[in-house]
């Protein structure tokens, strides 16, 4: 009975809103950031943001005669959000990017849009391998879970270790990195103990962790996302796993910068594989680390440097197409593009429109009394492996 | 027996009468269709408020009009998307308003094989119960990942146009106009069946399930009926999220799906079947407007109208909107005569 | 399997501790707050805070959280839940999750999104071995707190006026305010006391279950699942129930990992058509 007055109310102030974006819309670039601000993945959603406003704070908003307006919008996890808020940002405020994705659903959903408005998709968060193939308009400048697990196969099948139980959460990005480690690392002659299954949700890892001491292995493999792994270090601890002799390995997730403050000492000794580490040792990244941390309360972690070097590849392609900002245009002048970035040299695959990158085997030790995952080999140039493999 | 021809005749003025079209029911419904064509920037967000309308409805016919409280109704809900969406990606039904029914009709035979869990026990155990399907519906999704797409969400479904001529655009016009249509057939059948002898049982079980049953109302047999067909409502609500979107997740069955939708329904108020559909306006807009606004902390605002809300009360609030009911009514009184109109004001003063 | 054994009841009487805050508001007030693991978060946050920045010892912070969390409970219940009391079962699950989502985001702006760890100290990490089985020190310390905890509110309830006053209100509140007692105050020192257990429990929970500020909403479940499978009319009842569900859970996971979530679920289900009424709860004279 209220509804009549209220959404008439509420309609007409919503019009008056859209008349009065419109009038900016020709010389303005406008990128529609969706990430997640609430719910689980959150933390992702501020490190993201910050890098965003970093980035802008530092080269200003303007570029090859336009200006650049972020509008952000909290996705709170769920897909069928992310699509509509798309789907707004594209039909009502006319954006020419849409950047963020947290989770691999949200940009996977989105993909179809991108293709259809010749809008480009720029994932900063998700690392499922899949992504950029479900449009010709997406281009990814954060990171694929396969590239770390396979340089960690690398390294621990060359490092004595020979058997292993892999424990990873229940969902697409786990079963990404299960697979990768484990058929790298049994090409190179090595043994997957057992591979366990961790549920997403709510993870106790006290009986898991059980299971995989039981299985004497000499490392275990684990993949979290990133805001479980400070849970499962203090687990992993509180089992004695660490003094029992076995190592524990996996990609950069589970000693995630943001969280790694906090973990204590158990997590030192901590053999990780990635791509970015707030200890990376380069003026360029030394710089940011400071910028961040002054900003913010927080240490810049591996998701924001997605955010960071995003934004970085708008500027840089707006500048290459002398500010055309079509989704034609902004696609091929974003292909092959190199830059140095905070974690080292990148390039986005001219053929898959993937991000190729360094990565980097670290160790986690105490460094002016806080924890630093500490760089100590380096890949280079690795492109991401499950579409480099089905090339052959 | 056979019962005096008197009281047969009280019976069927009573219920005529609470059947009769209040002239704001006239009035919602004009300005719904009539959106399709003057809010034509709004329709993706009337899509969702359409189905979300549709899904709170269908809480409501349990909850407002049986008395059966539900913390898993996404159970169904997502039962029908992924139905939907399965029929439509491997193009066993490629009918969209054809799969939508037999979603709503595999929904429904859910609802009716789980409705013997919510006949015992208290409020309480119910709320649980049912959570606890849902929760393990979406644990299922999960396991079988090779069939739902598993936490990536079920990937390549396209949609076919509705007989074959409209097209499903990035703009949502059909997915309003057809979400809307859905929801005002449903509504029509809620309506049909809550103000029939079916729909006066089911209030006396709500109040006294014991003194129901000793006046020879079986009461279980009205509580699986209304659980199916309420199954039945969420199942299509999901079916029209998923071609809507061309999308279905393990989102659907979430905790907080359910959550979200207990407290439309608490918003707009239980019991008589628009409770959901102004919920479902007022929430929506409300969080879209809100987050907008402050995308990291809008849940702490729309916490805060809740608390107000409630501490303010629903009386309260409803004593503010009043005189737009009375002006209403009195526009009845001038069209169908007096009569009538004293009997429809005793219905609205109550 | 002893030692997931021992798991499982550190985290079943994690639970309880929890839990049991709620259990005695629902069945004495008849009211549902599913803000109470908003107290929880807030117990866990103040000993966050006050070990990791104020450097105060980890076992006395335990006993502050306490009382912050029951101050906060009693505030809080004295200003605005007493306005809610009379209102319907809907309009008190509205007023509660409303509360919740504004101290989820409260939280969120003061602390930041990022999990955040309690700094433990060195005596309470690790293990010792006890005939092979691995005995977690940390858990060890809860199962010890948690079962002085029970053993005191079973005596408090057993033995004291207050407890029987307290019992003979949960059973009739009608006729025990006709007898004399002051219903209302025991409610509001019940209602504190158990947000302040609350807050112990998030204190100790903090380490094992991780603390975020969204662990009102991932962790209302559980609370809930304890509450309706042990029933509202004594403490005996949740208490198993939630040692059952801590097993049951921790078991599941470890010995068929596949169906690791439904356990707990599928188990509550079964429970709760089996005896309607929660396990252990007596039927009420009402």
């Amino acid at each position: 009975m209220r509804s009549k007055y209220l959404t008439g109310a509420i309609a007409a102030f919503a019009f008056g809103a859209l008349a009065a974006g419109n009038a900016l819309a020709q010389d303005t670039v406008k990128i529609g950031l969706i990430v997640s601000m609430t719910g689980q993945q959150a933390s992702t959603g501020k490190q993201i943001k910050a890098a965003v406003d970093l980035y802008m704070k530092e080269n200003g908003d303007t570029v090859a005669g336009k200006k650049i307006q972020v509008i952000l919008r909290d996705s709170g996890s769920v897909p069928d959000n992310t699509k509509r808020l798309a789907q707004e940002l594209i039909v009502n405020d006319k954006v020419n990017i849409i950047a963020g994705f947290e989770i691999t659903p949200a940009a996977l959903v989105v993909a179809p849009l991108a293709t259809e408005a010749k809008v480009v998709e720029l994932v900063m968060a998700a690392g499922t391998s899949i992504i950029t193939e479900k449009s010709p308009y997406i281009v990814r400048t954060s990171f694929t879970v396969p590239q770390s697990c396979v340089i960690v196969a690398d390294w621990a099948s060359k490092n004595n270790i020979k058997k292993v139980v892999t424990i990873v959460s229940d969902y697409a990005p786990g079963f990404d990195a299960e697979k990768s480690f484990s058929e790298r690392f049994k090409a190179a002659g090595g043994e997957i103990a057992e591979a366990i299954r961790v549920p997403l949700a709510n993870p106790d890892f006290a009986p898991f962790l059980q299971r995989a001491a039981d299985a004497k292995p000499d490392a275990i493999f684990i993949f979290v996302p990133s805001g479980q792994g400070g849970t499962f270090m203090k687990q992993f601890a509180e089992r004695g796993l660490d003094k029992a002799g076995i190592k524990l390995i996996g990609p950069g997730d589970v000693t995630d910068d943001d969280l790694l403050p906090g973990m204590g000492d158990a997590a030192i000794g901590t053999v990780t594989a990635h791509f970015y580490s707030a200890d990376h040792n380069s003026p360029m990244n030394k710089a940011y680390v400071a910028a961040f941390q002054k900003a913010n309360n927080f240490r810049p972690a591996f998701m924001s440097v997605g955010g960071y070097d995003g934004m970085h590849l708008i500027y840089e392609a707006l500048k290459k197409t002398g500010g055309k900002a079509d989704g034609d245009s902004l696609i091929a002048a974003m292909k092959g593009m190199k830059w140095e970035s905070p974690r080292g040299p990148i390039s986005i695959d001219p053929e898959t429109r993937d991000i190729v990158q360094n990565i980097y085997i670290r160790k986690v030790e105490k460094k002016d009394g806080q924890l630093y995952n500490v760089e100590f080999a380096t890949f280079e140039a690795v492109k991401d492996p499950v579409k480099a493999a089905s090339k052959k | 027996m056979i019962l005096p021809r008197s009281t047969i005749l009280a019976a069927t003025e009573c219920l005529s009468t609470r059947a009769r079209w209040h002239p704001l029911e006239f009035a919602f419904w004009i300005f719904a269709f009539a959106a399709i064509y003057l809010m034509p920037g709004h329709h993706l967000i009337l899509t969702e408020i359409a189905w979300l309308g549709l899904f709170a409805l269908s809480l409501d016919l349990i909850l407002g009009y049986a008395g059966i409280v539900s913390l898993g109704h996404a159970a169904f809900f997502g039962f029908g998307a992924y139905t939907a969406a399965l029929l439509a990606k491997y193009q066993i039904i490629n009918e969209p308003v054809l799969a939508m029914l037999a979603a709503g009709i595999a929904a429904m035979m859910l609802g009716f094989v789980t409705s013997f869990l919510v006949l015992r026990g208290s409020d309480l155990t119910r709320l649980m119960v049912t959570l606890g399907v849902a929760l393990v519906l979406r644990e299922l999704a999960n396991r079988y990942g090779w069939l739902t797409g598993g936490a990536d969400g079920l990937q390549g479904v396209t949609i076919q146009p509705i007989f074959g001529t409209f097209r499903f655009d990035m703009f949502g016009h059909t997915g309003y106009a057809y979400c809307l249509t859905v929801l005002f057939i449903l509504f029509l059948i809620a309506r049909r069946l809550v103000n029939s002898p079916f729909g006066l049982s089911l209030l006396s079980v709500k109040g006294n399930p014991l003194r129901a049953s000793a006046i020879g109302i079986s009461v279980d047999a009205r509580l699986v009926a209304i659980y199916t067909i309420a199954a039945g409502y969420a199942g299509i609500a999901g079916a029209l999220l998923a071609q809507t979107t061309a999308f279905a997740s393990l989102e659907v069955f979430s905790f907080d799906r359910s959550a979200d939708l207990l407290l439309v329904l608490i918003i707009g108020g239980a019991g008589y079947l628009y409770g959901g559909l102004i919920g479902a306006i007022i929430f929506k807009f409300m969080q879209d407007y809100l987050s907008a606004l402050t995308p990291q902390y809008w849940p702490f605002w729309i916490g805060l109208v809740l608390v107000t809300i409630v501490l303010v009360g629903r009386d309260r609030i409803s004593s503010w909107t009043a005189p737009i009911r009375r002006l209403s009514t009195l526009m009845n009184l001038r069209a169908f005569g007096t009569r009538r109109a004293v009997s429809s004001i005793q219905r609205t003063s109550q | 399997m002893l030692t997931i054994l021992f798991d499982g009841i550190a985290y079943g009487m994690l639970l309880f501790v929890l839990a049991a805050g709620l259990a005695v508001t629902l069945g004495l007030m008849n009211f549902v707050n599913l803000a109470h693991g908003a107290f929880a978060m807030a117990g866990g946050y103040v000993t966050v805070v006050t070990v990791n920045r104020l450097g105060v010892p980890f076992l006395v912070s335990l006993p502050i959280a306490f009382l912050a969390s029951a101050a906060v409970g009693f505030v809080l219940e004295r200003t605005l839940y007493v306005h809610v009391y009379g209102k319907s079962h809907l309009d008190q699950v509205l007023f509660t999750i409303g509360l919740v989502f504004m101290s989820v985001a409260a939280v969120d702006y003061v602390m930041g999104s990022s999990q955040v760890f309690v700094q433990v100290p060195g005596p309470l990490q690790g293990k010792f071995d006890v005939f092979g089985i691995g005995i977690g020190r940390y858990r060890l310390l809860i199962i010890f707190i948690c079962g002085l905890l029970t053993i005191g509110l079973q005596c408090v309830l057993a033995y004291t006026r207050f407890g029987s006053r307290l019992r003979a209100a949960v059973d009739d509140s009608r006729v025990a305010r006709g007898l004399g007692i002051n219903v209302n105050r025991i409610f509001a020192l019940t209602f504190a006391f158990g947000s302040g257990l609350a807050g112990l429990g998030g204190a100790l929970g903090a380490e094992i279950l991780g603390l975020d500020p969204t662990f009102p909403l991932k962790f209302m479940i559980y609370f809930l699942i304890v509450v309706t499978v042990g029933g509202t009319s004594s403490i005996t009842g949740p208490f198993l129930a939630s040692l059952l569900l801590g097993i049951g859970d921790v078991a599941g996971k470890y010995y068929v990992p596949t169906l690791g979530s439904f356990v707990i679920y599928t188990i509550m289900i079964v429970i709760l058509i089996w005896r309607p009424q929660g396990l252990f709860a007596r039927v009420a004279s009402r």
